[in-house]
């Protein structure tokens, strides 16, 4: 008797098996927000993913329904999702988005950038208030080599930058605030610059092993305290603000929402921010927890 | 290695183990149900099979990653963006398998079943088909286990899959060396798997081998 | 078609062919990475392989073995060793050897095996021993298909060599890489498109070895 009927309606089987089985916890894979769900985005590294993990457990406070598309890869995609309405919340950083929107802007202060944003934000969307947390970019180099060329600041590094290999992302190279800022504003000429990732671990592991000598992190970043490394001032604030701050689809979120991410807003700050991002990287704790114990003590839920 | 920490994220490690067993299989089915009617087309008309020869080999010689990140672009960060990518490899594999397959079909057996009165359609899934089967189970093993290993490349990226227990649970955790050994090892199991289900599925399918 | 525009637009202007990230670095990068990690697979795999084929001592577990290594996520050992040992080339050479080992070791070992016993049979009768006769007569027969674990091998490197780029080295996985963070499509196409070249030549290559140093008369053979 003839198997092929029977294999064929097997690898069908299999097929539709597998098709039942698929795309649950990728994010975007469903048509969009339902009407009267929030929906929560975040980027594609741990400090975002618990900020959005706070936001979300903060709008449920209120009684809202939320959805949750976390670990999202591409910038571009992400601002594509929200400016159509496919996710509602995003949690910002106003410097970064605010270059991401015009580079040219020379906007670096708190205020200034947001005014700037407002500005510039298409009209589906709008920043609400900024926090007190900020996730700045920095330039920072190991105790070793603080030590050795007598560095604290980013205008004690054109002597000896000729010596240092940057690490970074690759568009810090071709920033303002970047490899160009720093050149223009404090004459910092490194000997070369190395591609890396955006202040993340293989950064970290660059500047440890000295692969560079110096690296673009943020200061939110466990790892400086981790490994004692050294963060150069900035004196001239070629590094504009990076405050923490809810990125809102205008008709997705309601009065009580934006009040409980204003209230969330106003309890963060960098310290604590910092401390939270240690528990989730180092210590390996879940965000969900972090996020909701944290969000209790500040009286946001419960 | 935290067994506390695999432990209390059997639920996460479960779905994405499905999200894998998702990204994977259905190229491989897709794959099939494009290169069977190709193959077979082109094990008759062999001044196709050149040409499709090379398109093939070219297309599989293009990175994997380079492709997702490509379709990035046109299909956005949705499971297709992977998925049309593996099909399209799996259809490079197992074109060359299928047509190998017909081939392999011995002459005298195809004279024989037209002299018994079989029609082309006929001979074909009754009497070719099965005695290419091997071939193209071949052909579908490795792409699977391919395919198992190439959906890992998307998470670089931010796509699901084990691939995320390399990225966003390992690499991002500081490193954290127990969510990459978990994804290592049922990757490897998966496959291992996967592999053993096809064999037996020939087995199945061709009860006339010598075991 | 905008895209083939930028990719052309991107291969011809002067500015890539020059300096740390220009085409000819990014290049040789890549062919150094392939290169060394093919070697290195190379001189595990076929001495391994040419000598379980010539005693068929160990063979089902080697093979076996090399099957199951065909399974191992090329990222998740990248990421593994990177952890262990921080970045740089070894995380990258070890996920590509462990790529490049299955292919030419089972190829190797099946090219032996598939050799006519009457070969090394008539070796023996002429005196030959042991290793004489593997390497003499059984590896010069079983060269085609020796060299076709090697060319396989040699294209999946290259291929995945691209990976590199993530663990911040440089090759051609650099355009891929960049090109996404930035949003730079003909970037990516212009680097994925160099890849394929490099690997059809690559084939293209082994392809010809084949010819040059198989023997005339195993070639015929082979058909």
């Amino acid at each position: 008797m003839f198997r092929l009927r029977h294999a064929v309606a097997l690898v069908a089987a299999l097929g539709a098996l597998a098709a039942c089985g698929g795309g649950s916890s990728n994010p975007l894979t469903d048509t969009g927000a339902q009407r009267g769900t929030v929906v929560v985005g975040s980027a594609n590294f741990p400090e975002n993913v618990l900020l959005a993990e706070i936001y979300a457990q903060a709008l449920e406070s209120t009684g809202a329904k939320v959805e949750r598309k976390f670990n999202i890869g591409a910038r571009e995609v992400i601002f594509d999702q929200i400016k159509s309405g496919r996710l509602t919340v995003l949690p910002e950083y106003n410097g970064a988005l605010l270059a991401y929107l015009d580079q040219k802007d020379p906007s670096t202060a708190t205020e200034a950038v947001d005014a700037a944003l407002r500005e510039k934000l298409p009209a589906s969307l709008e920043i609400l208030t900024s926090s007190k947390a900020e996730s700045k970019d920095t330039v920072t180099v190991t105790e070793a080599t603080a030590k050795r060329y007598n560095l604290k600041s980013l205008a004690d590094l054109p002597p000896v930058a000729g010596q240092l290999v940057l690490g970074g992302p690759a568009e810090f190279k071709t920033r303002k605030q970047g490899v160009v800022g720093l050149k223009s504003e404090y004459g910092i000429q490194f000997k070369s610059f190395k591609t890396l990732d955006t202040g993340g671990p293989i950064t970290v592991s660059a500047l440890r092993k000295g692969d560079v000598q110096a690296a673009n992190l943020f200061t939110t970043d466990p790892a400086i305290r981790e490994n004692h490394f050294v963060v150069l001032q900035d004196p001239k604030n070629v590094f504009s603000a990076q405050n923490v701050t809810p990125l809102v689809y205008k008709s997705g979120v309601d009065a009580q929402g934006r009040a409980a991410l204003d209230k969330v807003s106003a309890k963060l700050d960098t310290v604590t921010l910092a401390a939270l991002l240690e528990r989730v990287v180092v210590k390996r704790e879940d965000s969900a927890t972090v996020a909701k114990e944290w969000l209790t003590s500040a009286g946001v839920l419960g | 290695m935290s067994w506390d920490w695999i432990g209390s994220h059997g639920p996460l490690i479960g779905s994405l183990l499905g999200e894998h067993l998702y990204l994977s299989v259905v190229p491989v089915v897709l794959g099939l149900v494009i290169a069977l009617p190709v193959g077979i087309v082109c094990a008759r008309y062999r001044r196709l099979y050149g040409p499709v020869l090379a398109a093939t080999s070219i297309l599989y010689a293009i990175p994997s990653l380079a492709l997702f990140v490509f379709l990035i672009g046109i299909t956005g960060l949705r499971n297709e963006t992977v998925l049309i990518p593996l099909t399209l490899y799996t259809l490079s594999v197992l074109v060359r398998n299928v047509v190998d397959g017909m081939r392999s079909v011995p002459e005298p057996v195809r004279d024989a079943a037209t002299g018994m009165g079989f029609g082309p359609l006929r001979r074909l899934v009754q009497v070719e088909l099965p005695v290419a089967i091997p071939l193209v189970v071949a052909g579908v093993r490795v792409a699977t286990v391919s395919n198992i290993s190439m959906v890992s490349i998307g998470s670089l990226l931010g796509f699901g899959g084990l691939g995320q227990l390399f990225t966003t649970y390992g690499i991002q955790l500081n490193f954290f060396t127990t969510a990459i050994i978990v994804g290592v090892v049922l990757s490897v199991a998966l496959a291992v798997a996967a592999d053993a289900l096809l064999v037996g599925l020939q087995r199945l399918l061709t009860p006339w081998a010598p075991r | 078609m905008t895209i083939i525009h930028g990719i052309i637009a991107w291969l011809t202007d002067p500015a890539n062919w020059s300096g740390e990230d220009g085409i000819p670095l990014r290049l040789l990068q890549h062919v150094t990475y392939s290169g060394v990690a093919l070697l290195a697979a190379a001189a595990i795999a076929l001495p391994v392989g040419l000598w379980i084929g010539h005693t068929g001592r160990f063979a089902f577990l080697v093979v076996n073995l090399a099957n199951a290594g065909r399974a191992l996520p090329t990222v998740g050992i990248l990421v593994l060793v990177v952890a262990l040992a921080g970045i740089g080339f070894l995380p990258v050479l070890v996920a590509l050897v462990v790529l490049a080992v299955p292919p030419i070791l089972v190829n190797t070992f099946e090219g032996i095996r598939s050799v006519d016993p009457t070969i090394p049979a008539a070796a023996r009768g002429m005196g030959m021993r042991g290793t004489q006769i593997l390497l003499r007569t059984e590896l010069p027969v079983a060269l085609p298909a020796v060299l076709l674990g090697l060319r396989t091998a040699a294209i999946q490197t290259v291929s995945t060599a691209t990976i590199a780029a993530y663990v911040s080295l440089g090759g051609l996985g650099r355009y891929v890489f960049d090109g996404f963070q930035r949003a730079q499509y003909d970037v990516v196409a212009g680097g994925a498109v160099l890849v394929a070249v490099l690997a059809v030549a690559t084939e293209g290559l082994f392809t010809l070895l084949m010819i040059v140093l198989v023997s005339p008369g195993v070639r015929r053979r082979a058909g």
